[in-house]
C-alpha cells in the first residue's frame, strides 16, 4: 500500500495540474482544437494512457467517484492499474457503475449508459491528429487545420468508396466538430461516434505521448464525415444479443465458443452487462413465485441464463 | 487569335520572383550574370514579367532550362510566392482584384475553381498511390464536392474525355504509362471547368506517338471547352503546333513576344534567332 503522505493529492504537483487545467479550459473553449501541453512523467509508460491519467489527476476532487474502463472492461490490466494509481494518491471511491461515476476514464469505448451533465468522460488517445493518416508532417497538419483544408481526409473516404464500395474505417472515424475542426474521436468504434454529438456530458481527450489535449463540450455538434449520398454507418448488431445478459442494441464483442466453435456475443461494456445481470437476478428473486411463462412474457432475464436461452 | 477589343482572361504585370535580398545594383535593374546578380548572388528567377492571355487563346512560353518558364507558371498557381507583381483573372471578382494579394482561402478558391495545372512531372500533380478516380475527385472535393455519385459521374466523364477506359479508374496512376499519367493530370485540371489551364512541359519525356496524342487532346480540349491555355515548352515544334501567340524568356525575363508564326519565322532578338535556327 502506498503511503499517501509521500505524494501530493492526485500525484501531480499543483502547478502541473494547473497548467493542464488551463490547457483543458482552452480545449473546451475551442472544441476539437488540439491544445499542446507539457505532458508529465508518470509511473506508467507513455502510450499506456498517460494523457487520460494526467487529465483525470488534474480534474479529480475528493468527492468524485471514478470509473476506469479499457475497451469496455472494468477489469483489464490497464484499467485496474490506473484505478490503483488514482485511488492510491487520492483516496477517491471507484465504481464499475457508469451512472454512479462522476469521472470516467476510458480507452476505446464510451459506456452504453447515456452520460449526464454532471459527468466527465476522459478518453485516452494514442494519435490525436486525425490528419496523420494523410500527412506525416506536424507543421503541415497544423497549417491544414488552420486553413480548414480537409480535402485529403475526404479523399481517403472517397478512395475507400471507389475501391471497396464502403468506408472501411472501423475506429477513430474522423468527425467534424461544430463545423470547424476535424477531430479524431480516439479509437472508439464507429458505434460510439454518434454519442459525442450533442451530448450532455463533457468529453476530454488526452494524448500523453503526443502531448495534446482536446475537448468536446456538452451540446456540441460532432458529425462524422460522410458524403451527402453515402451516410455514415455504425456497426450493425441486428439480430444479435449478449449471451450473458441478453442485451440487444448495444456494442457486442464477438467471441468463439471453444467448446462448440459457435460465434457468440457479449456486451463490450462489462459494467453495463454486470448491472443488467444483477438487476435481472434481483427481479428473479422478487418474482420467484411466478410461473416460467410469466417471467418470459414479463421480459425479465435470468442471471446466468444465455441470450439464446432467454430468446427461447 | 488576339482580339484587341477583348479583355484578357489573365493579365500579369511585373511578376518578379527573387531568391535573395538583392543589392542596389540588381534592385535598380543592373545587368545580371545569367539570372544571378554578380554582386550579391541574388537569383532572379523571374524579373518583371508581363503577359496577357485572351479568351480561348493558347499562349506559348518558350525558353531554355532555367529561363523562368516553370517559375512563372508555378507562381501563377501559387506554388511559389511572388516577390513583386500583380495579376488579374476576369473570372475572379470580374478582374478587379490582384490575385497575388489575396488571403489563403481566396487563393485556394482560385486554384480549385478558376485554374487548372498540369505539371511536367506527374508526381507533382498526382497522388501515385490513390486511384485515378480519387486523383480527379480530389479537385472536386477541394472545390466543395460532397456528393459521391455526382463526383464519380464527373470523373467518368473526364476520363472518357481523355480516352482512359472507365475500367481503369480504380487503378493508381503509378501503374500507368507517362502519357496516361499526363492525361489523368489533364482530366484532373479540367475537373472544375477552369477558365485558365496552365500546362507546364506536358509532353516532355514522352515518346513521339504519345506526344502526338497529348497534343491532339490539348487541341481538342481548347476547341470543346473554349478554355484559355498558358503552355510552357522548350519544344518549338509543340509551340508552333498549338500556340497562337508566344513569349520568349531568357534569364527570367521576357525578351520577345508576338504571334507564334512571327516569332518562329522572323525572330528579332538574337537569342530567339539562335533558338529558332538551332532547332529548325
Amino acid at each position: 500500500m502506498i503511503d499517501q503522505s509521500h505524494y501530493n493529492f492526485a500525484f501531480l504537483d499543483e502547478n502541473s495540474k494547473r497548467e493542464i487545467r488551463r490547457s483543458l479550459l482552452k480545449a473546451v473553449a475551442i472544441p476539437g482544437y488540439q491544445v499542446p501541453f507539457g505532458s508529465r512523467e508518470l509511473p506508467i509508460g507513455r502510450g499506456w494512457g498517460t494523457g487520460g491519467i494526467q487529465i483525470t489527476l488534474s480534474v479529480i476532487g475528493r468527492q468524485d467517484v471514478l470509473k476506469v474502463i479499457d475497451q469496455g472492461s472494468d477489469d483489464s490490466v490497464n484499467a485496474v492499474n490506473i484505478k490503483k494509481l488514482v485511488t492510491a494518491c487520492t483516496g477517491v471511491k471507484v465504481t464499475t457503475d457508469s451512472e454512479e461515476a462522476t469521472l470516467i476514464q476510458t480507452r476505446h469505448r464510451i459506456p452504453e449508459t447515456p452520460l449526464r451533465q454532471d459527468q466527465i468522460l476522459i478518453l485516452q488517445v494514442p494519435t490525436p491528429e486525425p490528419l496523420r493518416v494523410v500527412e506525416p508532417r506536424e507543421s503541415v497538419t497544423k497549417r491544414m487545420h488552420a486553413e480548414a483544408e480537409y480535402s485529403p481526409m475526404w479523399l481517403t473516404l472517397y478512395e475507400d468508396l471507389i475501391r471497396c464500395g464502403r468506408i472501411g474505417i472501423s475506429s477513430e472515424y474522423p468527425v467534424s466538430v461544430e463545423g470547424r475542426y476535424v477531430m479524431n474521436p480516439s479509437p472508439i468504434p464507429r458505434y460510439d461516434t454518434p454519442k459525442l454529438n450533442d451530448s450532455d456530458a463533457l468529453y476530454l481527450f488526452g494524448a500523453g505521448r503526443e502531448k495534446k489535449i482536446y475537448a468536446v463540450p456538452p451540446y456540441t455538434a460532432v458529425i462524422p464525415l460522410a458524403f451527402e449520398d453515402v451516410p455514415f454507418e455504425a456497426e450493425d448488431f441486428a439480430g444479435k444479443r449478449c449471451r450473458l445478459c441478453g442485451a440487444e442494441h448495444v456494442y457486442l464483442d464477438e467471441l468463439t465458443d471453444s467448446m462448440t466453435g459457435r460465434r457468440v456475443y457479449e456486451c463490450s461494456d462489462t459494467g453495463y452487462c454486470a448491472k443488467r445481470r444483477a438487476e435481472a437476478a434481483g427481479e428473479k428473486r422478487i418474482s420467484a413465485g411466478s410461473t416460467e411463462s410469466e417471467r418470459e412474457t414479463g421480459g425479465s432475464v435470468s442471471a446466468g441464463a444465455s441470450g439464446e436461452e432467454m430468446a427461447r | 487569335m488576339k482580339k484587341e477589343e477583348e479583355r484578357p482572361v489573365l493579365k500579369v504585370e511585373g511578376l518578379t520572383v527573387r531568391y535573395g535580398k538583392g543589392c542596389p545594383h540588381c534592385l535598380e535593374g543592373g545587368a545580371l550574370l545569367k539570372n544571378t546578380c554578380p554582386q550579391c548572388r541574388t537569383v532572379w528567377a523571374c524579373r518583371a514579367v508581363d503577359a496577357e492571355l485572351y479568351p480561348g487563346e493558347i499562349l506559348g512560353v518558350v525558353g531554355e532550362s532555367g529561363s523562368g518558364k516553370s517559375t512563372l507558371m508555378k507562381s501563377l498557381y501559387f506554388d511559389f510566392p511572388v516577390t513583386e507583381g500583380r495579376a488579374w483573372l476576369t473570372s475572379y471578382k470580374e478582374g478587379g482584384a490582384d490575385i497575388f494579394h489575396q488571403n489563403l482561402q481566396q487563393k485556394k478558391y482560385i486554384r480549385n475553381h478558376i485554374m487548372g495545372m498540369v505539371y511536367q512531372n506527374p508526381v507533382l500533380g498526382l497522388r501515385m498511390d490513390y486511384s485515378s478516380a480519387g486523383n480527379i475527385a480530389e479537385k472536386l472535393i477541394a472545390a466543395g464536392g460532397r456528393s459521391f455519385s455526382s463526383m464519380t459521374g464527373r470523373v467518368r466523364e473526364l476520363l472518357a474525355a481523355v480516352e482512359i477506359l472507365e475500367t481503369r479508374m480504380k487503378e493508381p496512376p503509378r501503374y500507368f504509362s507517362g502519357g496516361m499519367q499526363q492525361r489523368v493530370q489533364i482530366s484532373k485540371a479540367l475537373a472544375n471547368n477552369p477558365a485558365v489551364l496552365l500546362l507546364d512541359e506536358v509532353t516532355t519525356g514522352l515518346d513521339l506517338s504519345v506526344q502526338a496524342r497529348v497534343l491532339d487532346l490539348i487541341r481538342r480540349i481548347r476547341q470543346e471547352y473554349g478554355i484559355s491555355i498558358l503552355l510552357v515548352s522548350h519544344d518549338l515544334a509543340v509551340i508552333r503546333m498549338l500556340a497562337d501567340r508566344t513569349i520568349v524568356m531568357l534569364d527570367g525575363q521576357v525578351i520577345e513576344r508576338g504571334l507564334t508564326d512571327q516569332i518562329l519565322d522572323d525572330p528579332q532578338h538574337p537569342y530567339t534567332q539562335q533558338l529558332v535556327h538551332s532547332l529548325l
